[in-house]
């Protein structure tokens, strides 16, 4: 579904994604692995059009993305949970969600999505008329995500999901992560959690400066002894 | 205000008569310096520029409606159906001329440069605010120029306080304007992407905003207010030079740092302030016409010094 062929990422001189092979079939979870500037969140930019490649080839679904905007991207089923959940801050939670279907001109469709977002994400009808800026940092990962959703994207990239979240709300998250496939949509996921990460995954990447340095089933990647001793503190 | 010269007071006044004479100016100044506030503060929200050619934007309107109606060759009021058509003409031309003039300027001054340091726009926008100034002055010479006064002079007096109709036509324009800027931003979807983008512009072009698109529709609506007040202001003070612009610009945008730059009701309010502060600083300061621009732009420097953020800047924290 998502091939991302040799791809070399810079900024200014530095070198920060080198030959960059990850492949995303439909149906599945990936998981991203990665310490603190790996290059994991420069991956989603790139994705995503933020950054562009040097070299090397983005395809979607067998469609050349790496050379559309941003929005074109969106367009063609993918979304982005951005890393620090990058919700509107002075936007109400409703209209965030709203924000989220922005290229979704059916209203009856929009209305229905958000009722089906608010029934996987209750906390937010409590707060549908609140600034997003006054929300908790959980609550706004879970707006962050539904509004997303909101795109109906056949493709979900999330980036660092459990970040600065408690571990009762990670566990909601990996959950939601899960319910989310279960309805058909395909998900590669960026963590720093390699433990959590992995337990709902399909299969892994490793990333350590920059290139991939291992690739593997997510079951044999939680066995493996480099994860063990870099990820997994064991 | 030199200019303001042409606005009459009526020597026989009461003193609570002069007051609320200097109130009705005030509200009708104000309404045209809001209109002007906003096009600051809608560029500064979404790519926090201060476009300093925006006043020149304003000026060209102007320019370009005086010339329109001296071709039409109409030199007195045309009676009142004509007049409204006329008044709607010179709003279209206005506006178009404006919202050209200010679309362009961002494609080929602002946008090349999105990237560059933030220092580089800024000198961009002085070198674009030259040379709207330069060709204007070059087309219609140096000196004043006056409107024809196509508006009848009828109005209301209540005591001595006269209320033209004039005046009551500026506000309606303006206010007209205003709360169809606010209903657009709130409710239509170009809004809500001018909004998510003044927010945070890659959050929004992950929602599928086309950042650039969004970007010169607000340099368009934002000239074409300008536009429109530039037609008022040719109603009201009735003479065309080709430097107005900067004054004025630099008045409105006093007014939108006063109510809180980036923030379009901040801009409304800092308009109405500042419109009735130079109304009854040119009354009540001795020598006040010369005063009037020196209050303001102290205003100016007190706010910048200890409201930055202005009377309704934002105050919720972006991140959590």
């Amino acid at each position: 579904m998502l091939e991302i062929h040799d791809v070399d990422t810079y900024y200014g001189p530095n070198h920060v994604l080198r030959d960059l092979n990850i492949e995303v079939n439909q149906g599945e979870i990936v998981t991203l692995l990665g310490a603190n500037a790996a290059g994991k969140t420069t991956t989603m930019k790139t994705i995503f059009g933020i950054v562009k490649p040097r070299n090397g080839t983005l395809t979607f679904k067998g469609e050349r993305i790496d050379t559309m905007g941003t929005d074109q991207i969106i367009a063609h089923g993918l979304a982005l949970v951005p890393e620090a959940r990058r919700v509107f801050p002075r936007m109400t939670v409703f209209e965030n969600l709203e924000m989220g279907a922005f290229l979704n001109n059916d209203r009856s469709v929009i209305d229905q999505d958000i009722e089906r977002m608010y029934a996987l994400f209750p906390r937010l009808k409590e707060r549908a008329k609140q600034v997003a800026g006054t929300l908790s940092g959980g609550e706004q990962q879970m707006l962050a995500m539904g509004r997303a959703l909101m795109a109906r994207p056949q493709l979900l990239c999330m980036d660092e999901p459990s970040m600065g979240l408690s571990p009762i709300l990670v566990q909601t998250v990996f959950d939601t992560i899960q319910e989310i496939r279960k309805q058909g949509v395909t998900v590669f996921l960026v963590e720093q959690n390699a433990f959590m990460a992995l337990n709902i995954a399909d299969r892994g990447y490793v990333l350590q400066q920059g290139q991939i340095v291992l690739t593997d089933t997510a079951k044999n990647l939680l066995d493996n002894d480099l994860v063990r001793r870099a990820y997994l503190g064991g | 205000m030199l200019t303001l010269a042409t606005v009459m007071i009526p020597a026989s006044a009461s003193p609570v008569g002069i007051f609320f004479q200097q109130l009705e100016i005030g509200i009708t100044l104000g309404a045209m310096y809001a209109l002007v506030a906003l096009g600051y503060t809608l560029v500064y929200g979404i790519i926090e520029l201060i476009n300093f050619a925006h006043g020149d934007i304003f000026m060209w309107s102007t320019v370009v409606t005086l010339a329109v109606i001296q071709a039409m060759g109409i030199t007195a009021s045309p009676g009142p159906v004509k007049l409204i058509g006329l008044l709607i003409l010179l709003l279209a031309i206005g506006m178009l001329v404006s919202a050209t003039l200010n679309y362009t300027i961002e494609r080929f001054f602002y946008k090349p440069l999105r990237k560059a340091p933030r220092l580089a726009p800024l000198i961009a926008a002085i070198g674009a605010s030259f040379i709207l100034e330069t060709i204007a002055q070059l087309w219609r010479g140096s000196s004043f120029v006056a409107f024809p006064s196509i508006f009848p002079s009828v109005g209301i007096t209540f005591g001595s306080v006269r209320v033209n109709l004039l005046d009551v036509v500026i506000v309606i324009v303006a206010v007209v304007l205003m709360y169809g800027l606010e209903r657009f931003i709130r409710l239509t979807r170009m809004g809500k992407a001018m909004r998510a983008t003044a927010q945070d512009p890659e959050a929004a072009a992950l929602m599928g905003v086309n950042i650039n698109r969004t970007i010169s529709m607000t340099f368009i609506i934002g000239g074409a207010l300008a536009g429109a007040a530039g037609v008022l202001y040719n109603l009201y003070i009735a003479q065309v030079w080709f430097f107005t612009g900067f004054q004025l610009g630099l008045i409105a945008f006093t007014a939108a740092v006063l109510g809180g730059i980036g923030n379009i009701y901040g801009a409304v309010l800092g308009g109405f302030v500042i419109g009735l502060i130079e109304a009854l600083t040119i009354q009540y300061v001795p020598g006040g016409f010369a005063w009037a621009d020196a209050v303001v732009f102290a205003i100016l420097v007190l706010i910048l010094v200890f409201k930055p953020s202005g009377l309704l800047g934002q105050q919720i924290p972006n991140k959590v």
